[in-house]
C-alpha cells in the first residue's frame, strides 16, 4: 500500500476502530441503553427519526452559517483594525480577551431576555463564540509584516492603505483561512449550546427533548449529526484554504 | 554639488535617554558615486540609510539631498536589505513591479503603463539572469536568485539612489562574489548613486569608489579611502596586491576602531 492511500484510509480506519470499541464495550459490559447506547442503536435512531433529524439539522446548519458569516465579517474588520493600528490594538485587545474569556453559556439567557427564544440567540451565540480566533489571526498576519519590506515601501512614499492592501491583507490570508477552520467548528458549539438552553427548533433542541424523555440513542444520533456537519464544514474550509492560499503550502506543491 | 550630504548628523533612537546611533556624522556622496560604509556591527551604518531614505529624521545636524534638507520619503530612492522579503504570492515579475504599483510617483499611472513597466522590469531581470524565471514563485528561487530579484525590485523605478544594507550577507561566499559582479554590471550600465552598508571589506573594496570606515557607536566617519582600481573589476582583481593592500588597510582601521 502506498503512503498516500494509507493517509487517505487512516481517518476512516481510526473512526471505525473507535466505533467498534464502543460497540463491543457496550455489549460486553451490558451497558444500559439510557446510559450509553451502542453506535448501532444510535444509527438506528438516526434512521428511525431521519425526518425530524434532517429538518432540525438543516435548521442548525443555517443558524450556524449565519452566525459564522457575521463572525467572518466582524472578525475581518476588527482583525484588520487591530493588526494595522497599534492604537486600535492597545485600545481593543484587553476587551476582546476579556470578552472571549466569558463562557458563552452565560450569555445565552441574556440574549433570550433581549431577543426571545428561537433562532436569534443561536445565531448570536454562534457569532460570539467564533469571531475571536478570526480577529486574532488576521491581526497577527497583518502585524507581522517584515519591517524591512515596510521600509522599502515607505521609502517609496507608499500610502499605509496601499501597504495594507498589497502586502498586509494578502499576507494575512493564510492566517485568516486557518482561523476559519477553527471558527466554523466553534460556531456549531455556539448554536447547539443556545438551542439546548433556549431553542424551539434545531438539533440542540431535539437532543434536549430526546434526553428529557430518556431516548438516549436519539441524543447520540444528534451528537453524531453535529460532529458530521462540523467535519464537513471543516473540510470545506480546509479545501478553500488550499485553493486561496496555495502559495503558503510550498512544501506540498510541485516545483515547476 | 554633492548629491547626498550629511553635516554633523546625530541620530538617537527612543527619546532623549535612548541609544545614540550616530553622532557628528558627516559625509558627502557625489552623483553616480559608489560609496561603501564599513564598520563594526551595531555602529549605526544602517541608521544613516534610514536618514537618507527619509524614514527617520535626524536628531541633530542636517542631511541633504540635492542640497535640500531631507524631510519624509524622498523621490528616486531604491532600497534592498539582507532579507529579500519577496512576496510569496507574487511571481518574480510581479514582485519586481511592486514599487511601481505603490510609489507616489507611479501609482496613478501604473495600469495604463503596465506594458511599458513590464518591459523595463524584464530588461532588469535579463541583466541579472532571471528572465526565464519571471513567472516563478519566490520559494522556487535560490537565495542568490531571490537577492537578484530584490535588486531588480529596488531598481525598477529607475531611482537615482540605491541604498543597500548588507544585501549579500546571508549568501554563501560563491554566490556573494557572483552577485558583486551582477551589481557592478548594473551600476556600470545605469550609473545610479549607491550607498552600500556592509561589514565585508572585500565586498566594499570590490564594489566601491569610496569607502568610509565608521567608528563604534555612536557612529562617525573615522577614515575615508578612495579605491582607484580600474573597472570592471573581476575576481582576479581581488588577488592583486593593490586590492589586498586596501583590504588590509581597512582591516587595521576597523581593529583600531573596535578596540578604541
Amino acid at each position: 500500500m502506498s503512503d498516500s492511500t494509507r493517509l487517505t484510509l487512516a481517518p476512516w480506519i481510526a473512526t471505525a476502530a473507535l466505533l467498534v470499541v464502543w460497540e463491543l464495550g457496550c455489549r460486553l459490559f451490558a451497558v444500559e441503553e439510557f446510559l450509553l447506547p451502542t453506535p448501532s442503536a444510535s444509527v438506528g435512531a438516526l434512521v428511525q427519526y431521519a425526518d425530524a433529524i434532517w429538518h432540525n439539522a438543516v435548521f442548525t446548519l443555517w443558524v450556524t452559517l449565519l452566525g459564522f458569516a457575521l463572525a467572518v465579517l466582524f472578525g475581518l474588520v476588527l482583525g484588520v483594525a487591530t493588526g494595522a493600528s497599534r492604537l486600535a490594538y492597545a485600545a481593543l485587545y484587553p476587551m476582546l480577551i476579556g470578552f472571549n474569556s466569558i463562557p458563552k453559556v452565560a450569555i445565552v439567557p441574556i440574549l433570550v431576555i433581549w431577543f426571545g427564544i428561537g433562532a436569534v440567540p443561536a445565531v448570536l451565540t454562534a457569532f460570539l463564540i467564533s469571531f475571536f480566533p478570526i480577529v486574532v489571526n488576521v491581526a497577527t498576519g497583518i502585524a507581522t509584516l517584515e519591517p524591512e519590506l515596510e521600509d522599502v515601501l515607505r521609502s517609496l512614499g507608499a500610502r499605509r492603505s496601499d501597504i495594507l492592501l498589497k502586502v498586509g491583507l494578502p499576507r494575512a490570508m493564510p492566517y485568516f483561512f486557518a482561523s476559519l477552520k477553527v471558527a466554523i467548528t466553534l460556531a456549531f458549539v455556539g448554536s447547539v449550546i443556545s438551542e439546548t438552553i433556549a431553542g424551539n427548533r434545531g438539533i440542540g433542541y431535539l437532543m434536549l427533548q430526546a434526553s428529557s424523555s430518556f431516548r438516549v440513542p436519539l441524543v447520540f444520533a444528534g451528537l453524531i449529526v453535529v460532529a458530521i456537519m462540523g467535519i464537513g464544514m471543516y473540510a470545506l474550509f480546509a479545501w478553500l484554504e488550499r485553493r486561496m492560499t496555495g502559495w503558503a503550502f510550498r512544501g506540498q506543491t510541485p516545483i515547476v | 554639488m554633492a548629491l547626498i550630504e550629511a553635516e554633523r548628523v546625530a541620530l538617537r533612537y527612543g527619546g532623549p535617554a535612548g541609544t545614540l546611533a550616530l553622532e557628528e556624522f558627516s559625509i558627502a556622496v557625489e552623483p553616480g558615486e559608489f560609496t561603501a560604509l564599513v564598520g563594526p556591527s551595531g555602529c549605526g551604518k544602517s541608521s544613516f540609510l534610514k536618514i537618507v531614505s527619509g524614514l527617520h529624521p535626524t536628531s541633530a545636524g542636517v542631511a541633504r539631498l540635492h542640497g535640500r534638507p531631507i524631510e519624509g520619503p524622498q523621490h528616486g530612492i531604491g532600497m534592498a536589505f539582507q532579507n529579500a522579503t519577496l512576496l510569496p504570492w507574487r511571481t518574480t515579475l510581479e514582485n519586481v513591479l511592486l514599487p511601481l504599483e505603490v510609489s507616489r510617483d507611479h501609482r496613478a499611472t501604473f495600469r495604463q503603463k503596465r506594458r511599458e513597466h513590464e518591459l523595463r522590469a524584464m530588461e532588469l531581470l535579463r541583466t541579472v539572469g532571471l528572465a526565464e524565471f519571471r513567472d516563478h514563485a519566490p520559494f522556487q528561487l535560490s537565495g542568490g536568485m531571490q537577492q537578484r530579484a530584490n535588486l531588480c525590485r529596488a531598481l525598477v523605478h529607475e531611482p537615482e539612489i540605491l541604498l543597500l544594507d548588507e544585501p549579500f550577507a546571508a549568501l554563501d561566499a560563491f554566490t556573494r562574489e557572483e552577485l558583486w559582479g551582477v551589481l557592478q554590471d548594473l551600476w556600470l550600465e545605469r550609473r545610479f548613486t549607491v550607498v552600500l552598508v556592509t561589514h565585508d571589506l572585500r565586498e566594499a573594496a570590490f564594489l566601491a569608489d569610496t569607502i568610509h570606515v565608521v567608528s563604534r557607536r555612536p557612529g562617525r566617519i573615522v577614515k575615508t579611502r578612495v579605491v582607484d582600481l580600474p573597472r570592471p573589476r573581476t575576481l582576479a582583481t581581488t588577488f592583486e596586491p593593490a586590492f589586498v593592500d586596501i583590504v588590509h588597510e581597512l582591516r587595521d582601521e576597523i581593529s583600531r576602531v573596535r578596540q578604541a
